[in-house]
């Protein structure tokens, strides 16, 4: 092997940082010219123009906003009469993230390289995840509300499909990141299939499942609450009532966003307290000199 | 030059540092030791300034840096460089770029952001890293290398800080004897040939005997012992651990005497290159 010198190496690392610097401003080239381009584009399809209706931008957020101000005593009597409704949209999307958490579990180790069973499985499976997350769920929604009639159980049924494609690939996803270390001690002691995924993978991986899940489930609330809308109950059909124009009700859409920011900020808290439990344990107060 | 007044960490009740007080008038090398919670890293991790302290200064040529804020905080801490005993460099990035982050507090943040250094700085980061024998890694990611090869990148990029000081904070502790060997003599030349303070953490005491010209013994938080190697008795040593007359120095050695002479050779190389 010849020996290289330090200029030798220099000036190999120095046409290396400039080629690396050439594809970077490429790249950024592309992009400009992409984002100009679209925007030219969408902009010329577009009824209003983007420059003409950035103005009238905050019309409608303010008509809201003043109205709420003008009846800001009426607020505490429309959280309650919202109450039902936001737990009907609450109940459609905590069923539907178990649902589709418990199948997407299931389906991630199914399609996680290195782990599942059957390894010629895997590619179809995860062509069956791309199925699921490619459908709009208003599609699924729309269709079986045509077949079960209108309610929340299509609702659920919708989101839990998709829910299960989303989380079967986040969730392989973390899979794949997990050490293979302590599922070949169990295969050493003898331990089966499901013996070494429930043993050796998902203490592993629990909190990265967790806070995907409540994120998911998140998403689900927003998602039912938009179901809403095509006549699947819940919080989403009261404020497609109270949202339209023209109506004088946008003091009870306001209470309704304000029911919802107040559950996501909920989920989200009890989403960093439920994780933190379940990274450190309950041990506390552990410091390093 | 440097002169720690009372300086004092405390979590909560605890005091992980109590009233330490040290003065250094010339660049020299200093180790501290003592049993791991004594206290070494959190003294270390003040002078960084990675760690607030509780009360007490630390003054600098005149300037108390413990009452640094913002850039000026920043500014102390590309002149006080830091190595730690798990490297802490950057794994998916390769190991000049690693370098080049000692440069990080004089580039504009925009221009790191695209890894847009001069070519001088590119150029010196590989000459430190021939110093250190390890130029040939250069194009290589940092999670590549050994952790013997990835301590001296960390060395590489305290170097490229051009710093005052060199803070180790038990550099050695996650390397093998020989790696261990290597990495002690780079500090040693560094300190030798450059004339910049160097202070170690370290948990062994004879590579505090063989590689420093002062030792401070550390513990439950207090500065127990400050002196020469040759003042370091035994006796002295059963004082820093807390020990019984079964303690022997040898408890604590990693040194290796049937490798000596790889070990010798090892070192010469570091010398060399």
């Amino acid at each position: 092997m010849a020996e290289l010198t330090t200029a030798d190496i220099q000036t190999d690392y120095m046409a290396q940082v400039r080629s690396k610097r050439v594809m970077n401003m490429i790249l950024l080239i592309v992009f400009v010219a992409l984002m100009l381009g679209g925007f030219a584009t969408a902009n010329d399809r577009n009824a209003g123009g983007f420059w003409n209706g950035l103005p009238m931008l905050l019309d409608f957020p303010t008509d809201v906003i003043s109205e709420a101000f003008e009846r800001a005593h009426l607020l505490p009597g429309y959280f309650a009469k919202y109450l039902p409704s936001l737990t009907e949209t609450i109940n459609i999307a905590a069923a539907s993230t178990l649902l589709g958490g418990i199948l997407g579990l299931l389906m991630s180790l199914l399609v996680t390289r290195g782990l599942a069973p059957v390894p010629w499985m895997v590619g179809p499976l995860r062509r069956v995840l791309d199925v699921l997350r490619a459908v709009p769920e208003i599609v699924i929604a729309l269709v079986l509300i045509f077949i079960l009639g209108g309610g929340p159980v299509p609702a659920m049924i919708a989101i839990a499909l998709h829910t299960v494609g989303a989380l079967g690939k986040l969730f392989s996803e973390v899979n794949e990141n997990a050490s293979l270390k302590p599922i070949e001690g169990l295969e050493s002691v003898g331990a089966g299939w499901i013996q070494r995924m429930w043993l050796g993978v998902i203490p592993q991986v629990a909190p990265n499942y967790l806070s995907y899940a409540l994120l998911r489930f998140e998403i689900n609330i927003r998602a039912s609450a938009i179901l809403g809308f095509v006549g699947a109950g819940g919080i989403g059909y009261d404020l497609r009532n109270t949202m339209s124009w023209g109506q004088g009700k946008f003091d009870e859409a306001a209470a309704i966003f304000l029911l919802l920011f107040f559950t996501i900020v909920v989920v989200d808290q009890t989403s960093s307290y439920l994780r933190n439990r379940l990274t450190h344990g309950s041990i506390k107060g552990e410091m390093h000199a | 030059m440097l002169r720690i007044d009372d300086l004092t960490k405390a979590f909560g009740q605890n005091k992980a540092v109590d009233a330490a007080s040290i003065a250094v008038d010339k660049p020299v090398m200093i180790g501290i030791i003592g049993r791991s919670g004594a206290g070494k890293s959190t003294l270390l991790r003040m002078l960084n300034r990675l760690t607030d302290a509780t009360s007490g200064a630390i003054m600098f040529e005149g300037q108390d840096v413990t009452q640094l804020r913002g850039a000026a905080k920043r500014n102390w801490q590309s002149q006080c460089a830091m190595i730690f005993q798990q490297f802490n460099l950057v794994p998916r990035m390769d190991v000049v770029s690693n370098v080049l982050h000692g440069t990080l507090n004089r580039r504009s943040t925009f221009a790191t952001m695209f890894n847009l250094y001069p070519t001088e700085d590119i150029h010196r980061a590989i000459e430190i890293l021939d110093r250190l024998g390890i130029a040939e890694h250069a194009p290589k990611r940092a999670e590549a290398l050994s952790g013997g090869q990835q301590q001296r990148v960390a060395i590489a990029r305290a170097l490229m800080q051009d710093p005052k000081i060199i803070l180790a904070d038990e550099p050695i502790a996650s390397l093998d004897p020989m790696n261990a060997q290597v990495v002690m003599q780079s500090l040693r030349d560094i300190h030798e040939q450059d004339g910049r303070m160097v202070i170690a953490n370290l948990h062994t005491l004879d590579t505090a005997r063989r590689y420093c010209d002062r030792v401070i013994g550390m513990r439950g938080g207090r500065i127990v012992f400050d002196g020469t190697p040759e003042q370091l008795t035994t006796g002295a040593a059963r004082d820093i651990y807390g020990a019984d007359e079964t303690f022997s120095e040898a408890a604590t050695s990693t040194e290796i005497e049937t490798l000596s002479e790889e070990v010798a050779k090892l070192a010469d190389i570091a010398v060399s290159v």
